[in-house]
């Protein structure tokens, strides 16, 4: 757009037409105080209190709302504005409590930095404040009418944002107030974005409310742990005598792909962490009991009878079974120390999305895949399957507000009425199980269209769907797990006539891209390569087993038949999730590292507490391929990273680690001991290099020393490891030769809002979310204006 | 749930006169009040399902008006206007004149659900000031005892009904 | 239904028809009904908005916009429908003139739609009638069922190929409502929360559309003024001030009631001649020269012609109309609460200055009256109603500033007269009560 000329303060500039003036006010470091106004929603001009003066209009004009106009004249801040405000912010305070020692918003709230600013601190009214006793609106959400002042956030970001529109607002005058959509309750997806909205403590978390003061806290920025979408969250993490407290989830980094998004499970339920069932001491079973030991002997029993296993009956005796829930650096570690500590290919994981095949069908083309950030500005998009809004609530975020803010156009096909469809251009609802079908059509085989029609989606509706996703540029394609091995790749050849087109194969977990792009496979080295095919590796590790190794299904059968003798479980629960029979491995020596006494706790034999991901720093790999950093929110005490135990289960082995971790190698740093008195240098030394992605792998037990290697071998990772360490989520591409082959071992998690696999199972805010939901009736959905 | 057939014809014409269908709601609100006294959740739950509105979306919009209720009041809603006008000329004494008369305060409704009574703003009848509307009647240029005679008028009118 | 009166001194235009049983469409037709219409049809759209134009017809809602101005503001192309929406929400204290032309003229008001639908070639217009005018709206829908049965409105209107739609809206108790934009919101089905402008009405108005938002009685001058010549409008009133006005007298006058004048028409004549001055013998304190929104007249400034450019000179407004007179019988602090607790109960409660600065005014002026004021109470009722002034989302917040600001100035001694616990001097029992609170 064309760019006019305005003068701020005095300062002329220029700046796209179109821009609200608050903005250009914002842009040119002005800054302008607003409490209704908030970025990509509707602009409400409620609050006044961005009043400022435009020449030639006599009365003070509200920034939020004015666009600015060719030679505009504007002054921000005068004695009237000052007093304008001022005055805004005394009538507010007029019936504002002044509990702010209590408040949970006190040192973070916007009125509090107003009156501040505006030196409103006289009390001009004697009168009795109108007051309202606190509601709870759902097991998360608190509501303090006092507090509130109507600047109607919550309501826009949970209608306009969430398309969820559960609050409102009722009556007139001073008697209005936000409402919850059942009178005196909320039902909503308890996202929490309206608590985080709100500029002052009206809305309050169940999970925080009244726990610590803002300023009593750190915060750590870091990657949720729960879905493939990978958002960042900000965790609030208070000194514990068991080592971390979380006291908080929330988004104050507004940086990260999600932007202003956290769902559910990213702001609340990190409390699985100080789950009392926690395990925190090393297992070992005894006389048929798990019985707490030290860690010494836990690593010395693994490493003996890892080390005798496989020196009487080689590698191919053990099992193992790795995690989407584990880092980068812990998995690609574990398919390592599986082939070239154990020497054997028998590793595996659970896999929820056919990424393999998607490997093989992208195999050859650059820039194919889509980020998350793409996906909220591609000008149409097309969704095959799955059902976002529950199983990928930002990546469901970014397609609405994509079609909100950008008018993208959304495509939908889906076995049911999806949510999403509210906001599609085109719904085509078609019969369960004919995705397939569904890409035959689009590849242009009229033949499927008898398969494909029904009342609800006539031929023609099937047709016109066609055509106008050939007439589109620039597509992103997103499909689910419907679509797998041959039919995904032919999905791909179709999508790919379209000029630009994008992909995205969602996974469920919030590292199963990472597992799969690691390596977790028996028959694929990182980066997808065929294990035949290992040539970089065998080199890179000097050597490394030939044969394809045995999936978890094999690894089941092979232990009933006595030839598996031993099994490796890093973060995993197979026996629920495979429905495993327990006596299957009763014969074999099974080691699980995990937090809690799963399933498959029952047919351990060594359990070691691990560590979760707010625990450890590393990375993970979101569904779309963004590689994003774990930052270590603290830690709990007598448990470890499944890094540090991998290491040392292999060292136990009598393995040199050194050939595991690339520890010490490349650059050294000096830090500073050899010099005494000029160790300031030095400091700024390990700072540039640190800054450059070259700083010290001191310890066997450092990630990044892993990372090293990932990046250098792993296909699709060379992104800056400086932008990575700042904390800029880097779009890798998935490489590799890829395989078609074994769709059937896909099991998709099914997580909705409410559920987290195993891991939600202890957290105290979904469960009470889930025990508030069953005692409602189920509603219908009813379109919104 | 079943309306009057008369509110179905209107409700009926007038959904054709807009291009959203969501421009009925307020006076098909009110109509359907004067039908049933009140606004009840059923009669929510059934606007919201004709018009794709959610019931807080209904609940936001009755909320803001003055003459939709969702409380059930008397037979007789006796509306007495103290504003400027009125005020000046008596309205007050009309006022408080009916809380004696009928025992009840502001938004009360007395014990035999026959009244209702309500303090109301300028309800435009100023040149003719004190009024008063008992439903959708005016009384204008009262006076105590002629709003005795118009409470008891109302009175008249349910025995006469009763009796025939 | 409410009674009529009449003047020697009146100018009958739009209340020509009043008491004459118009309401029955022949005999509107008799007495010159549905005539502005059909030659309107002949004079094509921007010879219609001149002519309105140069009437000097200004908007009798409140805000006295020329209306030919507001229409010549419609943009001719339109990828939407234009609306016309007539705003018979009638709510502000003090008017009740609205309700007479419903009540005697309702095809005037339809004639006026379907002009100034013409005037912008739109196709469709809405009549809003505020809810508790329940009776009027059923004259209304009658009225409009008999224009429909003779082709006046629908399709090809008096055989001219034009179409034209006029429907009926109710409205249910919001004073807010009224304000335009606040009236299409609530139109539209909505809460009455006025619209962010700009954009106008006349650009971005009902369900996106330009749309036109007169008043009732704007709309019923239009046929006259088609009929009679803009020349001969402009001349009943002073320069830009074109035509009559139905003043509402009310309070404490011998003969209230609706009175059709001329623009400018001499307030204290006003008064004293027309309405038979104060009754009861009192003398006269003060004037609400324009509904309650406007800045009262102290009795010394009442000699003032009766048209919105003097009363603006004046330091008030001609507003909607509502001459609502006081005797000095009258307690100033109990009239300011009492037209405070009004804008209290109707701010729809979208901004803060006017939400929590109505809320205060009221409280403080409530406990003032009933004798727990204290010195600083008047300071701060000045002070609050002047940071509302100028910057409230709606003219709402004006309307309930302005008056206040007024009532300190001019009646300040009276105030000070209420402090420290001393009884309200006009109170007959000497005994203060409070005035009851609206839930
Ligand atoms: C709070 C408020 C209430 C209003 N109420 C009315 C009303 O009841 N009737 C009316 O005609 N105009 C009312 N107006 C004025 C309208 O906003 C608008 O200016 C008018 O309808 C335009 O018509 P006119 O140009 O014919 O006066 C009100 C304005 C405000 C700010
Ligand atoms: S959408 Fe996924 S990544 Fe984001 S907060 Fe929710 S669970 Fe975490
Ligand atoms: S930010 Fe502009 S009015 Fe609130």
């Amino acid at each position: 757009m064309a760019d006019v000329n305005i003068t701020l303060d005095g300062k002329k500039l220029t700046a796209p037409a179109g821009t609200l003036l608050i903005e250009a006010c914002k842009n040119a470091g002005i800054e302008v105080p607003s409490f209704c106004y908030y970025p990509g929603f509707s602009l409400q001009g409620a609050c006044r209190m961005c009043l400022v003066k435009i020449e030639k209009v006599p009365k003070l004009q509200t920034a939020c709302t004015t666009v600015i106009g060719e030679g505009m004249i504007v002054t921000t801040d005068s004695p009237e504005i000052h007093q304008a405000r001022k005055s805004m912010v005394e009538l507010l305070l007029g019936n504002h409590p002044l509990d702010c020692p209590v408040c949970d918003a006190g040192g973070e709230c916007e009125l509090q930095d107003m009156t501040f600013a505006y030196g409103a601190a006289e009390s001009k009214y004697i009168d009795i404040k109108n007051h309202r006793e606190e509601q709870q609106w759902s097991p998360v959400v608190y509501f303090d009418r006092p507090r509130c002042i109507l600047c109607y956030r919550c309501v826009r970001v949970c209608g306009e944002g969430m398309d969820v529109w559960a609050l409102g607002i009722q009556n007139r005058g001073v008697a209005s107030v936000i409402a919850p959509n059942k009178e005196d309750h909320l039902e909503c997806e308890e996202c929490g974005m309206c608590i985080d909205i709100c500029p002052v403590g009206a809305l309050t978390s169940g999970a925080y409310r009244y726990k610590t003061r803002p300023w009593e806290m750190k915060h750590i920025d870091t990657t949720c742990t729960h879905c493939g979408d990978g958002c960042r969250t900000t965790l609030g993490v208070r000194r514990a005598d068991t080592g971390i407290e979380i006291v908080r989830g929330d988004n104050r980094d507004k940086s990260g792909i999600n932007g202003d998004f956290l769902c559910i499970k990213g702001r609340y339920a990190f409390d699985f962490v100080d789950n009392e069932q926690r395990i925190k001491q090393p297992l070992i079973r005894k006389d048929g009991r798990l019985t707490p030991s030290s860690w010494e002997e836990a690593f010395e029993l693994i490493g003996r009878r890892f080390a005798e296993i496989c020196g009487r009956e080689g590698g191919r005796a053990i099992g193992v079974i790795g995690s989407s829930k584990t880092s980068n650096e812990e998995n690609y570690l574990l398919q390592k120390f599986a082939r070239v500590v154990l020497g054997t290919n028998n590793i595996d994981h659970h896999r929820t999305g056919d990424f393999p095949a998607f490997a093989r069908a992208l195999a050859g083309k650059l820039d194919a895949t889509a980020s998350m950030r793409d996906v909220f500005k591609a000008p149409a998009m097309l969704v095959i399957g799955n059902d976002p809004t529950n199983q990928h609530p930002l990546l469901a975020w970014q397609i609405r507000n994509n079609v909100r803010l950008h008018r993208s156009r959304l495509y939908v096909i889906n076995s049911q009425p999806i949510k999403l469809r509210r906001q599609a251009t085109a719904f085509a609802h078609i019969p369960a199980g004919s995705e397939a079908k569904l890409v035959a059509l689009l590849a242009g085989d009229d033949s499927v269209l008898d398969v494909l029609v029904s009342e609800n989606t006539p031929r023609e509706a099937l047709l016109s769907l066609r055509d106008r996703l050939r007439g589109e540029q620039n597509l992103v394609i997103i499909f689910g797990a419907e679509l797998r091995g041959e039919e995904m790749a032919r999905l791909v050849k179709v999508g790919s006539a379209v000029s630009g087109a994008k992909f995205v194969c969602l996974g469920d977990y919030a590292n199963s891209r990472g597992a799969a792009d690691m390596g977790l496979y028996p028959d694929l080295l990182p980066g997808y390569l065929p294990v035949t095919q290992g040539k970089t590796f065998r080199e890179e590790w000097g050597g490394l087993p030939d044969a394809p190794g045995l999936t978890i299904p094999q690894m089941v059968d092979a232990a009933k038949a006595g030839q598996l003798k031993a099994l490796y479980v890093v973060g995993a629960n197979p026996v629920a999730r495979f429905n495993i029979d327990p006596f299957a491995f009763a014969k074999s020596f099974v080691v699980m590292q995990d937090m809690f006494l799963t399933e498959t706790a029952l047919i351990a034999d060594v359990v070691l507490p691990g560590a979760n991901a707010y625990e450890k720093s590393g990375t993970f790999t979101n569904t779309c391929g963004d590689l994003q950093l774990l930052r270590k929110a603290g830690e709990v005490t007598g448990t470890k990273p499944d890094f540090e135990i991998i290491v040392r289960i292999a060292e136990r082995m009598g393995f040199d680690v050194r050939k595991l971790v690339p520890f010490g190698g490349g650059m050294w740093a000096d830090m500073g001991q050899s010099r005494g008195a000029q160790s300031g240098e030095a400091d700024r030394h390990s700072v540039w290099l640190e800054a450059h992605g070259l700083e010290t792998k001191l310890s066997p037990f450092d990630p990044m020393a892993i990372l090293d290697e990932i990046q250098r071998l792993v296909p699709g990772y060379h992104v800056s490891r400086r932008t990575l360490l700042s904390g800029t989520d880097q779009h890798t591409r998935i490489g590799g030769p890829g395989i078609l082959h074994n769709p059937e071992l896909i099991v998709p998690a099914n997580d909705d809002l409410f559920t987290s696999g195993t891991l939600g199972r202890y957290s105290r805010a979904l469960n009470s979310v889930l025990e508030n939901q069953r005692r409602k009736p189920v509603e219908t959905e009813v379109a919104a204006d | 749930m079943k309306l009057s057939d008369q509110f179905e014809q209107r409700f009926h014409a007038m959904i054709n006169h807009y291009p959203t269908k969501r421009s009925v709601l307020v006076p098909s609100l009110l109509y359907a009040q004067d039908e049933l006294g009140y606004l009840t959740d059923e009669l929510i739950a059934e606007m919201a399902q004709r018009l794709d509105l959610t019931d807080l979306e209904i609940r936001n919009v009755i909320s803001y008006y003055s003459m939709l209720t969702t409380q059930p009041r008397g037979k007789f809603n006796v509306q007495v206007c103290t504003n400027i006008a009125c005020m000046l000329r008596g309205g007050e004494e009309i006022l408080d004149h009916c809380k004696r008369k009928l025992g009840i305060g502001h938004k009360g409704t007395t014990r035999d659900g026959l009244f209702s009574l309500e303090e109301v703003e300028c309800i435009g009848a100023c040149s003719w000031a004190p009024a008063a509307q008992v439903n959708y009647d005016f009384h204008e240029n009262l006076t105590p005892e002629r709003m005795n005679e118009v409470l008891q008028d109302y009175r008249r009118k349910v025995h006469q009904q009763e009796n025939c | 239904m409410a009674d009529l009166v009449s003047h020697p001194d009146e100018v009958k235009i739009v209340s020509k028809r009043f008491g004459q049983g118009a309401t029955d469409i022949d005999r509107y037709l008799e007495l010159d009904g549905y005539k502005a219409v059909q030659k309107a049809l002949g004079i094509g759209p921007d010879a219609l908005i001149n002519e309105v134009k140069n009437s000097g017809l200004r908007g009798r809602g409140g805000a006295g916009f020329n209306t030919g101005m507001k229409w010549s503001f419609v943009p001719k192309q339109s990828p939407r429908p234009k609306y016309v929406l007539c705003n018979g929400d009638e709510s502000e204290p003090g008017t009740c003139k609205d309700r007479l032309i419903f009540e005697h003229d309702p095809h005037s008001v339809i004639e006026g739609v379907v002009i100034a639908g013409l005037s912008v070639e739109s196709h469709v217009g809405y009549i809003y009638i505020r809810g508790e005018y329940r009776y009027l709206s059923n004259i209304m829908q009658k009225a409009i069922k008999d224009a429909y049965a003779r082709g006046f409105l629908g399709k090809n209107i008096f055989g001219s190929g034009y179409d034209f739609d006029v429907y009926w809206h109710g409205g249910a108790g919001a004073y807010e409502v009224g304000e335009e934009s606040a009236l299409m919101e609530s139109l539209e089905g909505k809460r009455g929360i006025p619209r962010i402008r700009p954009p106008f009405p006349a650009v971005v108005g009902l369900w996106g559309g330009p749309t036109i938002i007169n008043n009732a009685e704007t709309l019923a001058s239009v046929p006259h003024i088609i009929l009679g010549g803009a020349e001969w409008y402009a001349s009943l009133g002073p320069p830009r001030n074109g035509g009559t006005r139905l003043f509402c007298l009310s309070g404490h006058v011998a003969r209230p009631g609706v009175y059709e004048l001329p623009m400018g028409y001499n307030l204290k004549k006003m008064i004293y001649e027309v309405a038979g001055g104060i009754a009861d013998g009192r003398r006269l304190k003060a004037v609400v020269p324009g509904g309650a929104s406007t800045p009262c007249l102290t009795a010394e400034e009442v000699d003032v012609p009766m048209d919105f450019d003097s009363l603006m000179k004046a330091g008030s407004m001609l507003g909607s109309g509502g001459v609502v007179v006081l005797d000095d019988s009258t307690c100033m602090v109990k009239f300011a609460l009492r037209t405070m607790q009004f804008y209290q109960h109707e701010s729809c409660g979208w901004c803060i200055p006017c939400r929590e600065g109505t809320d205060w005014l009221k409280k403080t002026l409530a406990r003032f009256h009933a004798g727990e004021g204290v010195k600083k109470d008047i300071d701060n009722i000045q002070y609050l109603a002047e940071n509302m002034l100028g910057r409230t989302f709606c003219p709402l917040g004006d309307a309930a500033a302005m008056p206040t600001i007024a009532f300190i100035k001019k009646f300040r001694k009276e105030f000070e007269d209420h402090l420290e616990g001393r009884p309200c001097p006009f109170e007959k029992e000497g005994v203060v009560k409070q005035l009851p609170v609206f839930a």
